[in-house]
């Protein structure tokens, strides 16, 4: 009978586990990335008027349809109005007291490899666990070569406030047919994709803070896989603002051609500063027929100190379009830093039989403020969506889940399924669920009609009668559904969000 | 210049013909809402509080037309031992109404109330004015700035009947705007009752205070008429360890707004909302609850079926405010729609907002159409395909209905759901 189904709880027994206490206070705590690089950096004049939006054009060597595109962007910004319906709270942004571009002075002549990038970046990415060579795995991934039979690679794109310092693998990538390379190459390079794709996900005019991005953005990746290539290794992004009172908006555009599937991960930080800063990013991922591509964040902007000073303002658009039939996205997401997040990876489901996931665990301690969720809009026949979305408040913080699921009239026997725990630790923090849902036709159905209202009942049951009491049982079961949010990521980003979460969520089920 | 932008002033245009006591008891709360309508405006179609129900009908200088339909059932607990108090089309009928007089509670008409000294001084426009934050409701600050009549019951003991609130229709083009303001003593009990479609434009306020340790409950059904349109709000402020408990039955009606404001300021006190709707074609059924816990040990719990056909549109937008300091509080929320056919529609918003850590907060929302494994198992057994169609929708609504605890009320109820399956059979 049910085709969607929202299921909460908020909900903090006395005795919440200790060790999820702790480990929260922790997460919080001790920011480990909070130093910063010293380094020469050339910045464009504080502010915002269309000649930035031209001098960050031509530092990026664009063509003239890209700086067109960008002032008409622009344009529009101007006759926006920030958004106020998120349930957070922050002073006035000042939008012409930022810098919008800066760039290290050594990357003024673009180096040709990784082995002229100066030395000062390629330590600081060390430093960050996230080496600029051409390694088989990350570092710090202890026994990760054992795990699986060939020795894992992972290409990683690093992005230093407003430009991309290097790409590994490239090469290698290349002999599959893979592009992966910084947005501003791929302009340069492959016109033809961007402009076929750039803006058809998140229209320029999108909201506010995307509009913004399409005005200024500086760099970010650019990743096409084509048809009916598998991906021959895990692509990555590392995101590090280091420069003070500068304004972070990366943009990053993924095409997955008919049949291919690609694995993509984003990890992001900042150092610790008394400012607040501003990161507005955008993410459009385009998939074709039969296409499938992951997309995983672990968020770790620094989030301000204890009493809210400082901290990232992370104002997010992240979209996927499933415009090909049976084509599947999944988003995953570990929400741990930003003093803001405003952040809603989101699903078209256009294609029919196209599938979109959303996990996302977001925690959120002493003054951060956390507004998230996701959007499911099925378009398509028989698409499916399933929301799992785990909120952790502590602290002063507020945690809000905001999501959208719509079943379109032509969404014929479409299925979603949603879950959003919340867990409350203290009593001066909040935890909010705002979600939406618009069902506009009546044969659509929950695969697992059982799962939706009884997977948990019979596992339950099973506890129970293996002699375990009803507290337990919960806590076992939570536990374990729990785990396997962890479990969707990839993964070397599994062992930093276990390690940055090593929560449990026992106690969160009454 | 200043004339003609007064004109198309929507607020303007639905105060005109309309009055705003400027003497009386009552006077103060009215000018007051006046003031709060002009601050916030009508509500229009962008506003995220009415993101799924178009206010404009609602909001409309004239009222749009609705015929007067002639009702063949027997009127709604016509068997009981009950007061009647009649209103046609918004006007108290005095000769239809029984003597306003009952053991345990006074009872007065708003539009005669006269005393200087009047208890309702505390109750009228005052839960509605406490309900305009977060979201203002500018319906209901009209409708305490302009209500040309109503009850007011003052409840000191248990009186031995319940009160019937009837509405009748009998003018294709009535406009109502009734207040009722109810006032429980420490440790009273009253139960109301209504029904009736009232008139083709109904704005309703009832606001209800409850006293330490009082019960409240309430049992209404929005009377039969396809074309008629109603706005009503329900403001509840319950006292420690007191108890509220509304019921609404939807059938027919081509728009119905029904929002409940309740505050539970006491500790260990318990509301229960719940609403069963059965929407034919040109329906469109909105409820909107707004449930904030202010007090330690408190339960509220609101359950909501739809059963939506032919196109017909149900609204479900429920909120569970829970500040800071309410801790051990339990929270429960269920909607519900069947969707009979494709053309029909569900929108849903369960909204949680918790402030504090020591509490239980569940919500569920779910949509769907009838269960082909049940209907399977039914026909299995022998049951034609439209009465286990029958079967299946009226188990579905029982869980509303289930909420009325009184036997005789809940059978008549559920008679009436049957009875509107019925007259669907072909």
């Amino acid at each position: 009978m049910d085709n969607v189904i929202v299921k909460e709880n908020d909900n903090v027994k006395e005795g919440v586990d200790q060790e999820t206490v702790d480990a929260v206070r922790e997460v919080g705590g001790k920011y480990k990335y909070g130093w910063a690089t010293d380094i020469e950096m050339d910045y464009a004049p504080k502010g915002l008027s269309p000649d930035i939006v031209r001098l960050i054009s031509e530092k990026n060597d664009e063509p003239q349809w890209m700086t067109d595109w960008r002032l008409e962007a622009y344009d529009r910004w101007l006759t926006k109005t920030e958004p106020t319906w998120a349930m957070v709270d922050y002073p006035e942004i000042d939008f012409q007291d930022q810098y919008y571009y800066a760039r290290p002075k050594s990357m003024a002549v673009k180096p040709k490899s990784l082995d002229e990038v100066d030395p000062k970046l390629l330590e600081t990415y060390k430093k960050l666990g996230i080496p600029l060579k051409e390694q088989a795995i990350l570092a710090g991934v202890e026994g990760a070569e054992e795990m699986s039979d060939a020795p894992r690679k992972v290409a990683v794109d690093a992005v230093f406030d407003s430009v991309s310092v290097g790409t590994t693998f490239q090469d290698e990538l290349k002999k599959a047919g893979v592009i992966f390379c910084s947005i501003s190459e791929a302009i340069k390079d492959h016109p033809e994709l961007v402009k076929k794709y750039l803006g058809t996900v998140v229209p320029v005019s999108d909201n506010y803070y995307a509009t913004l991005n399409s005005a200024v953005f500086s760099d970010g990746s650019f990743v096409y896989v084509p048809p009916g290539v598998r991906c021959p290794m895990e692509l990555s992004t590392y995101f590090r603002i280091n420069a003070e009172n500068t304004g972070q908006f990366e943009r990053t555009l993924i095409i997955a051609d008919k049949g291919s599937y690609v694995s993509y991960l984003e990890g992001c930080t900042a150092p610790q500063r008394d400012e607040s800063q501003l990161h507005a990013a955008v993410v459009e991922i385009i998939i074709e027929e039969d296409a499938e591509v992951k997309y995983s964040t672990v968020q770790n902007w620094y989030p301000g100190d204890e009493d809210g000073k400082g901290g990232i303002y992370n104002f997010v658009t992240k979209r996927a379009d499933c415009r090909g039939d049976r084509a599947k996205v999944m988003w995953t997401q570990v929400e741990t830093g930003s003093a803001v997040t405003w952040k809603y990876p989101s699903c078209i489901l256009r294609g029919d039989d196209s599938q979109g996931e959303f996990y996302s665990i977001a925690i959120a301690n002493n003054m951060q403020q956390a507004d998230t969720g996701t959007k499911m809009v099925h378009l398509g026949k028989r698409t499916k969506s399933r929301i799992v979305s785990k909120g952790i408040s502590a602290g002063k913080a507020q945690n809000t889940y905001r999501g959208l699921v719509s079943m379109h009239p032509k969404a014929k026997e479409s299925r979603n399924y949603t879950q959003c725990d919340s867990l409350l630790i203290g009593d001066k923090c909040g935890a909010h669920t705002v979600p939406y849902i618009e069902v506009k036709n009546n044969s659509s159905r929950v695969e697992h009609e059982a799962t939706t209202s009884k997977v948990d009942d019979d596992q339950l049951f099973y506890c129970r009668s293996r002699g375990m009491d009803e507290e337990e049982a919960v806590a076992l079961v939570v536990n374990g559904f729990c785990k396997d949010v962890l479990q969707a990521l990839p993964m070397e980003f599994a062992m930093e969000a276990q390690a940055l979460v090593a929560i449990s969520l026992e106690g969160s089920v009454g | 210049m200043a004339e003609a932008a007064l004109k198309t002033d929507p607020v303007a245009a639905i105060l005109e013909g309309r009055e705003v006591l400027a003497t009386g008891w009552s006077a103060a709360a009215r000018s007051d809402a006046l003031a709060r309508l002009q601050a916030s405006g009508l509500p229009e179609r962008r506003d995220e509080y009415w993101k799924f129900t178009r206010p404009d009908t609602l909001t409309q200088a004239q009222a749009p037309q609705a015929a007067v339909m002639a009702d063949d059932e027997a009127p709604l607990f016509d068997e009981m031992d009950r007061l009647q108090i009649v209103f046609v089309d918004g006007v108290f009928d005095a000769e239809a109404s029984d003597d306003l007089a009952l053991e345990g509670i006074s009872i007065e008409r708003l539009a005669t109330a006269n005393s200087d000294l009047h208890w309702a001084r505390d109750v009228y426009g005052v839960l509605e004015k406490r309900g305009q934050d977060p979201v203002s409701r500018p319906l209901a600050a009209l409708n305490t700035a302009t209500a040309t009549d109503g009850i007011l019951i003052h409840v000191t003991g248990k009186p031995s009947k319940p009160v019937n609130l009837i509405y009748n229709h009998k003018s294709d083009s009535s406009d109502a705007t009734l207040h009722h303001c109810i006032k429980l003593d420490a440790g009273a009990e009253l139960t109301v009752l209504e029904n009736g479609p009232a008139a083709a434009r109904l704005n309703k306020v009832m606001e209800v205070e409850i006293a330490d340790g009082a019960s409240f409950n309430h049992i209404r059904a929005q009377g039969r008429n396809h074309e008629r349109r109603a706005a009503t709000h329900l403001f509840a402020r319950l006292g420690t360890e007191s108890e509220f408990k509304s019921f609404t039955l939807t059938m027919n009606g081509v728009l119905t707004r029904n929002e409940a404001v309740i505050e539970l300021t006491g500790d260990d006190a318990k509301a229960h909302i719940a609403g069963a709707c059965v929407g034919d074609g040109d329906f469109h059924h909105d409820d909107t609850v707004f449930i904030t816990h202010d007090a330690v040990n408190c339960e509220s719990r609101q359950v909501f079926k739809k059963v939506l056909r032919n196109g017909a549109i149900g609204v479900f937008q429920g909120k569970i405010l829970v500040k800071a300091g309410a801790q051990k509080t339990d929270g429960y929320q269920i909607s519900q729609s069947l969707l009979l056919d494709g053309d029909s529609q569900f929108l849903a918003k369960p909204e949680l907002e918790i402030y504090a850590d020591d509490v239980a907060c569940s919500h569920g929302s779910t949509s769907g159409a009838i269960d082909e494994d049940a209907l399977f198992y039914l026909r299995s057994r022998g049951v034609p395909h439209a009465d286990a169609t029958d079967m299946l929708t009226l188990s579905f609504l029982a869980e509303a209905v289930e909420e009325i605890e009184a036997n005789d009320l809940r059978e008549e109820i559920l008679d009436r759901l049957t009875g509107w399956l019925g007259r669907r059979r072909g």
